[in-house]
């Protein structure tokens, strides 16, 4: 395999609602509530924001870490669960506000919250084929938890794009391999027309979530001969901030592993976006030589583990706009406002 | 709005392609099809605006116009670009009262408005302090 | 070119006139016009008709023949001239370049406007459409909006202060109540438009001219001729028109109209007179700032005084210049497309010496000032008393 990334950008919206807020509607025990889910606010979308928005953002980001000619883009995939269309794709919306229209292919993908990681696997596939230079490869979702439901506390917005290439001068990570696991496990769905998922509850602990991150992550691991002990950072899908730990603490991971990439105490679950927004958080920091390892981890249900090697090419370009710069700029808005900016009001 | 109407203004409406006359240099957004200095001698090209500028003026608007009910109280600017022209945009992601003229301000992709429930959406610029 | 006088005038009342049709509102102003003119039907030429927006407002477009069908005036040429709230000081224009040219001699222009059949916010978006759609209306700029945009700078620029502006709306209050045609007749207080609604910042809701039903007419012939109707006949003795950018953003100030002080210069040229010659003034003041942008692009104050020379009463009934002793837009009404006929129906009851408690004292030159949008056309006449 011989790809890499060869730029990333992040967007995640500026407003914030608080554990306590969404507690005290309900009639709940914040402090039970925020220690059980180790989350302590969650980002929401302004009220001209979308997954297409957030996903141009992230995308014209990347396009400025890239430093790379969006005609040289050859496909664009937008993984969401919040795609604002159901029929008409982000991904031309996006292409269109990049400048790489026309001669390129695009689509949506839809997995639950590892679509992102479903678009870079068919970018390295594309890229390592010769089909095309560079492949985009975006997670972003504005996530919808019905009010009252559990996953209100945690259903976030935010985005991710990944520029996937042939490995050379200016790829800032090696991809050097990915393995993927998926079953058909009803833990968490949402029926056509209905505006809400639901889940399975506790069902999506252990048959679903940890099932497929560490069946996926164990066989790339035995694929690629590595241990834990060689990789410096670790990412899961973080639908809380408990499941991530418990994952790494089982793979044989440490927490050090696990916390440069841990976002979600901070902006909550960003459905498509969570695995690679906590992947850009560590390309950040990462050094050349060091190894990291991602894992996705989409409902219904699959994982993809990818593992990355961090090349010299990362020291040139840190110009973009950081994740946490993006998790520290925030402004605090109520209950009632996040019921006005989600539409949450029948009028 | 009209698909068409929209549709043939994506370019402008996402990447703020203008024009720039090569005769006098000026740059025009939104985009013009004659340059009124120069008129017949002018020449008028694509251009792609860099997307930040100033506040030149503003409003904080609580009665507004149908589509953008869900969004009062929003700010309304003219901003001075730095490639020359003046554009009406909305200002986004700020506190109504925290906005002063000669603010700083970037041009973001946001989603402008719809056509019901199921219509299109429209996206274009908004501002966004810097 | 031959001089042209306004031989009589029609004006129906303003407000939210319920049981009136359209087609009522301008018989009756067209009859009021006739009458004073003491002009027989059979003798009209030709009609220009004022009107913005009858497609949007009662989805009736080809208004002129309505108009000409229902006056009974079928088949004189009747046009409809459109220019947003410019519409009625256009169709006054046409009327005037018409009688001059020599083409036609009694010509009628009117103006209408039925704005109330439809909902608030459908009429607030029909009057948006005299911004740049694509670039403005979509945006989510309102027509108060715009306005409050050059009102800001403006404040940026002079210092110019809430409370002046509400001084203006103060005065067109107290002007309106002398005004049985008025839509208010209701006095204000600064106080009561610094606490009114907050509209657009910094633009509330007693800044704002209302929306109106109404119609006006007055009917032009050759001066030469004029004497034969009427004993005083008014002389329009300059006009001006000028257009400028539809957008805002594409002017390079936005603390005054162009437009304005363009269409003045031509009128106050053709008039052989100047600012100071002026006795009294109807302007635009579809908001209290476009009054005292008018003032300063018309001439009447320095850039940036147009607050001052308002708070210290200038502009007042008994003052120096005194404007819009009508009520203006704010306290009269502003049924758009009647407006700029309204306007000239006033400077000629002044000037006739007829405007009752508001008359302004041996008034014999006055200016109308009419706006289409924000400033994208400008239209300016001056009249003389023709004895």
């Amino acid at each position: 395999m011989d790809v890499g990334i060869v730029g990333y950008g992040v967007y995640i919206p500026r407003y914030r609602l608080k554990i306590e807020d969404i507690a005290k509607v309900w009639g709940a025990d914040a402090g039970r509530v925020k220690q059980g889910l180790l989350v302590e606010e969650k980002s929401v979308p302004g009220p001209d924001e979308d997954t297409v928005t957030i996903a141009v953002e992230a995308a014209r980001n990347a396009m400025r870490h890239a430093r790379i000619n969006p005609q040289d883009i050859g496909a664009i995939y937008v993984g969401s669960e919040s795609h604002p269309y159901a029929v008409k794709p982000t991904a031309t919306m996006v292409a269109e506000a990049i400048g790489a229209t026309p001669n390129l292919t695009a689509a949506d993908y839809e997995f639950a919250c590892k679509a992102g990681t479903a678009g870079i696997q068919t970018c390295m596939g594309m890229v390592e084929a010769g089909m095309i230079k560079y492949g985009m490869a975006i997670g972003a979702d504005t996530a919808q938890g019905a009010p009252g439901d559990p996953l209100e506390y945690t259903a976030a917005a935010g985005g991710a794009a990944f520029i996937i290439g042939k490995n050379g001068g200016e790829t800032i990570a090696a991809i050097e391999g990915t393995c993927s696991y998926t079953t058909d496990t009803p833990d968490f769905w949402r029926r056509d027309m209905q505006p809400y998922p639901r889940h399975g509850g506790r069902f999506t602990g252990k048959p679903a979530y940890f099932k497929h991150v560490l069946s996926a992550a164990a066989a790339l691991l035995q694929q690629l001969q590595l241990r834990p002990q060689d990789y410096s950072y670790v990412v899961f899908h973080q639908p809380n901030g408990k499941f991530p730990l418990q994952a790494a603490k089982e793979l044989g991971f440490s927490t050090e592993q696990v916390m440069p990439g841990l976002l979600v105490t901070k902006i909550g679950n960003t459905y498509s976006a969570s695995t690679l927004l906590g992947l850009a958080a560590i390309l950040d920091q990462a050094k050349p030589g060091e190894r990291i390892l991602a894992v996705s981890y989409g409902s219904g249900a699959g994982s993809d583990a990818i593992s990355l090697l961090v090349r010299d090419a990362i020291e040139e370009k840190r110009n973009s706009p950081k994740v946490l710069d993006y998790v520290n700029k925030k402004i605090i808005i109520d209950y009632s406002t996040y019921a006005k900016f989600r539409r949450l009001l029948v009028k | 709005m009209g698909v068409p109407r929209f549709w043939r203004e994506i370019p402008n409406r996402y990447n703020l392609i203008g024009t720039k006359c090569k005769n006098c240099n000026k740059v025009f957004f939104p985009p013009r099809y004659i340059c009124p200095n120069c008129r017949r001698v002018g020449k008028l090209e694509p251009y792609k605006l860099k997307g930040r500028g100033k506040i030149y003026s503003y409003t904080i608007t609580y009665v507004p116009s149908n589509g953008f009910e869900d969004q009062v109280p929003y700010v309304l600017a003219i901003v001075e670009l730095e490639d020359g022209p003046k554009i009406t945009t909305q200002v986004t992601d700020c506190d109504p009262n925290d906005i002063k003229i000669g603010d700083e301000v970037e041009i973001v992709f946001r989603r402008m408005g719809e056509e019901g429930e199921e219509g299109v959406i429209y996206y274009g610029y908004k501002a966004r302090k810097i | 070119m031959r001089e042209v006088a306004i031989i009589g005038v029609g004006l129906t009342k303003f407000g939210e006139l319920w049981d009136v049709s359209f087609r009522q509102m301008i018989v009756e102003a067209g009859a009021q016009a006739i009458e004073d003119a003491n002009v027989d039907g059979k003798q009209i030429d030709a009609m220009y008709v004022g009107n913005m927006s009858a497609g949007q407002f009662i989805r009736q477009e080809h208004v002129a023949s309505l108009i000409a069908d229902h006056a009974g005036l079928v088949p004189i040429p009747c046009t409809r001239v459109e220019g947003a709230c410019a519409s009625g000081g256009l169709a006054l224009r046409q009327a005037f370049i018409a009688v001059a040219s020599g083409i036609h001699d009694i010509v009628v222009a009117a103006g209408i406007e039925k704005m109330t059949d439809i909902l608030t916010e459908q009429t607030t978006e029909a009057l948006a459409t005299a911004a740049d759609q694509e670039w403005e209306a979509q945006i989510g700029a309102t027509f108060p909006g715009l306005y409050a945009l050059m009102a800001r700078r403006h404040m940026y620029e002079y210092g110019t202060t809430e409370e002046q502006m509400a001084m203006v709306a103060v005065k067109n209050h107290h002007n309106a109540c002398f005004n049985p045609c008025a839509q208010y007749h209701m006095k204000i207080t600064v106080e009561d438009v610094l606490n009114s609604a907050p509209v657009t910042y910094p633009l509330k809701l007693l800044d704002c001219s209302p929306i109106t039903d109404g119609a006006a007419c007055v009917i032009l012939a050759p001066a030469e001729k004029a004497r034969r109707f009427t004993d005083t006949p008014i002389l329009i003795a300059g006009s001006g028109q000028a257009s400028d950018t539809i957008s805002l953003h594409d002017r390079p100030t936005l603390t005054g109209i162009r437009a304005t002080t363009e269409a003045a210069r031509v009128a106050y040229k053709m008039a052989g007179v100047g600012p100071r010659d002026i006795d009294l003034a109807e302007v635009h003041d579809c908001f209290t700032i476009a009054e005292i942008m008018a003032i300063e692009d018309l001439g009447f104050c320095k850039k940036g005084e147009g607050g001052r020379v308002t708070e210290q009463g200038e502009t007042a009934l008994g003052g120096r210049i005194p404007i819009n002793t009508s009520g203006g837009l704010k306290g009269k009404g502003h049924p758009v497309g009647a407006t700029g006929i309204a306007q000239a129906v006033e400077i000629v009851q002044q000037l006739r010496g007829e405007a009752g408690k508001r008359q302004v004292e041996g008034a014999e030159i006055g200016l109308t000032h009419n706006v289409g949008g924000t400033g994208g056309t400008a239209v300016v006449h001056i009249f003389k008393r023709g004895d």
